[in-house]
C-alpha cells in the first residue's frame, strides 16, 4: 500500500522531470530567470555574512579599556577585578599594570628614548576587556556603567567605527530581505504563469482524467511537482552564481590581501543557510504553481 | 444496480433534455437505449458517470444516491464505470498503449501489473499489434476499439458506450457489438445507446426507446 503510495510519487516525479526536458530551452530559460533571481539578495546576504564574520576577526568583538585613576591602589584594582568578574556581559579580561604598559610602549614605540628619562611612570592601570556581546547599544550601557565605578578614570570605546559597522550590516540585511521579499512575488509570478501555459496546454488530458475518475489532487499533483522541481533548481542556480562570483572576487581579494599579509577570503553560505536558501526556493515554485493550479484547474471541466 | 427514480434534466437554456424517467437496470444486464438524434441519450448515460447531474429525481448505483455526491467522491464512481465517449476522447499526444495505461495511472495500479492489463485489454479489441502507434493514424473503427480498450482496462462492474457504432459500416458495428456482448457475458452490466436500429433489429435484450427526453413504453 505504502509502496504502491511511493512507486505513483516516485513515477509523478519522473514524469515532471521528462516534462522539463520536453521543453529544454523554455525550462533553461525561465530557471536561469529565477536562479538569477534568487542570486541577488542570497549574493548580498552571503556578503553581509561574511563582514559581520571579518569584523568579529579584526577584533571588532570589541575590547573596551578600563584605566583606573592615578593614584588607585591594590585595592582598588581587586574591586575593580571582581566587579568584572561578576558582570555577565564580560567574555573576558586582563590586568595591565601601570609598569607593564610603560615597558610595552618603551619596547614598542619610538618614544622609548623620552619615556626612559621620566622620573615616574606617567600611565594608569588599565583592564582590558572583551564583551560577550556584539551589540552597540549594550556596549554603550555597559560603558556608562563602568564609567560609574568610583576607581574608574576613564572608559575607552571606540565605538564609532563598530557603530557604522553594524549599521552598515543591519542596513545590508535589511536590503537583502527586501529583494527576498519582493523577487519571491516575481518567482511566485513567473511560476503561476509557467503553469497556467501548461495547463493550456494539458487541457485535453485534463479533462479526459476528469471524465475516467481522477482525483483533483491526482491532476494537481505532476504540477505541484514540476513547480517544485523548477524552485529548486533555480535555488541551486542562485547557489551556483554566488559560488561563481565569491570565486572572482576571491581572487582580487587574494592579491590585495596579500600585500597586507593578511588572510582575506570570503566563504559561501553555511552549510543551514544553503539548505534553507534551496527549501525556500523549493517551496516557492511549489506555491506558484499551487496557486496557478487552484485559480486554473476549475476552469477545466468536463462536458 | 442502476435505478432513476423521477429524474429530471433541465438545462439552463430551459429545455428539458430528460423528462421524469424512471428506470431499473439489474447487475450484469446489458441494455439498449435508442432514439433519434437528440432524444436525449448522452444524457441518459452522463448522469449516470455524474458528468451531468440531474434537476430533479434521484439516481442510485448499488444502492449510493449518485445525485448528492460530494465532488471528492464523483472519481471513485467514475473508476467502476467504463466510459466509452461519442466524441471518443482519445489523446493524441500519446500513443495507443498510453491511452490505455490511463485509466490504470489514475486509479494507482501496481506499475508492474499495469503492463500486461493493457495488453490484455489491446489483445480484447485486436489492437495489440498497434500499441506503439499514435492515435492519430488509426482509422475509425481502430479508434472505437481503443476507446473500448481504454473503457475496461480497469476492469468495470458497469461498461457504459455512447453510439459505439457511429460511422461505422455494419459489419464492423456488428464486430463491436460482439465485443460488448462478450463483456457482458463474464458479468459486465453493459448500457449501449445507439440510434442505429437496424443493428438491434435480433436482438434478445431490453431496449429503452427515448423519445424527446421521455421513455416510450
Ligand atoms: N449542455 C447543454 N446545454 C443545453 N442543451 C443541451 C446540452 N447538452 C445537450 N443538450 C440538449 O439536450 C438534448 C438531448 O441531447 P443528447 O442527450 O446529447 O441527445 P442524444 O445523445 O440522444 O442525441 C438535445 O436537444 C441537446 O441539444
Ligand atoms: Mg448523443
Amino acid at each position: 500500500m505504502i509502496k504502491a503510495w511511493f512507486g505513483q510519487h516516485l513515477f509523478v516525479l519522473f514524469q515532471s522531470l521528462k516534462r522539463l526536458m520536453s521543453a529544454p530551452v523554455t525550462s533553461l530559460l525561465s530557471i536561469l530567470v529565477m536562479g538569477i533571481a534568487f542570486s541577488l539578495p542570497a549574493g548580498i546576504y552571503t556578503l553581509m555574512e561574511n563582514l559581520h564574520a571579518f569584523s568579529g576577526q579584526t577584533g571588532t568583538t570589541p575590547q573596551m579599556s578600563l584605566f583606573l585613576k592615578q593614584n588607585s591602589n591594590q585595592l582598588d584594582i581587586d574591586k575593580v577585578r571582581q566587579l568584572l568578574e561578576a558582570n555577565e556581559q564580560v567574555l573576558r579580561f586582563e590586568f595591565v599594570s601601570k609598569d607593564k604598559a610603560l615597558r610595552q610602549i618603551q619596547q614598542n614605540s619610538g618614544l622609548s628614548d623620552v619615556m626612559r628619562s621620566m622620573t615616574h611612570n606617567p600611565l594608569p592601570d588599565a583592564f582590558t576587556v572583551d564583551m560577550r556581546d556584539t551589540n552597540v547599544e549594550v556596549f554603550d550601557q555597559l560603558r556608562e556603567t563602568m564609567q560609574a565605578w568610583p576607581e574608574v578614570e576613564y572608559v575607552q570605546f571606540d565605538s564609532a567605527w563598530t557603530k557604522r559597522l553594524n549599521a552598515l550590516l543591519t542596513f545590508g540585511r535589511v536590503i537583502a530581505l527586501l529583494l527576498f521579499a519582493l523577487l519571491s512575488v516575481a518567482i511566485v509570478a513567473v511560476m503561476f504563469n509557467t503553469i497556467r501555459l501548461q495547463i493550456l496546454t494539458k487541457q485535453d488530458e485534463i479533462e479526459v482524467s476528469k471524465l475516467i475518475g481522477a482525483t483533483d489532487s491526482f491532476i494537481r499533483r505532476p504540477f505541484l511537482y514540476f513547480g517544485a522541481i523548477q524552485g529548486l533548481a533555480s535555488g541551486v542556480t542562485a547557489w551556483l552564481i554566488i559560488a561563481l562570483a565569491l570565486q572572482m572576487m576571491n581572487d582580487e581579494l587574494r592579491a590585495l590581501a596579500s600585500l597586507y599579509s593578511m588572510d582575506l577570503h570570503l566563504k559561501h553560505l553555511s552549510n543551514a543557510d544553503s539548505i534553507s536558501l534551496l527549501l525556500f526556493a523549493t517551496w516557492l515554485g511549489w506555491l506558484g504553481a499551487r496557486i496557478s493550479v487552484a485559480s486554473h484547474l476549475w476552469q477545466i471541466e468536463p462536458k | 444496480m442502476i435505478q432513476f427514480k423521477h429524474v429530471s434534466k433541465r438545462f439552463p437554456d430551459g429545455y428539458f433534455a430528460l423528462n421524469n424517467i424512471d428506470l431499473n437496470i439489474a447487475a450484469g444486464e446489458m441494455v439498449y437505449v435508442t432514439g433519434h438524434s437528440g432524444a436525449g441519450k448522452s444524457t441518459l448515460l452522463k448522469l449516470i458517470a455524474a458528468i451531468e447531474r440531474p434537476t430533479a429525481g434521484s439516481i442510485s448505483i448499488s444502492g449510493q444516491n449518485i445525485a448528492q455526491l460530494k465532488p471528492g467522491i464523483v472519481p471513485f464512481l467514475r473508476r467502476k464505470i467504463g466510459f466509452v465517449f461519442q466524441d471518443h476522447k482519445l489523446l493524441f499526444d500519446r500513443n495507443v498503449f498510453d491511452n490505455v495505461l490511463l485509466p490504470l495511472q489514475i486509479s494507482g495500479f501496481d506499475n508492474r501489473v499495469v503492463a500486461s492489463r493493457v495488453r490484455a485489454a489491446l489483445d480484447k479489441v485486436g489492437l495489440l499489434k498497434k500499441e506503439k502507434v499514435m492515435p492519430i493514424t488509426l482509422s475509425g473503427g481502430e479508434r472505437q476499439r481503443l476507446c473500448i480498450a481504454r473503457a475496461v482496462v480497469h476492469r468495470p462492474s458497469i461498461l457504459i458506450a455512447d453510439e459505439p457504432t457511429g460511422n461505422l459500416d455494419i459489419a464492423y458495428a456488428r464486430d463491436i457489438m460482439a465485443m460488448f456482448y462478450a463483456f457482458h457475458q463474464v458479468g459486465v452490466t453493459v448500457l449501449i445507446a445507439t440510434h442505429d436500429v437496424a443493428l438491434l433489429e435480433d436482438t434478445r435484450h431490453r431496449i429503452l426507446s427515448l423519445q424527446q427526453g421521455k421513455l416510450a413504453a
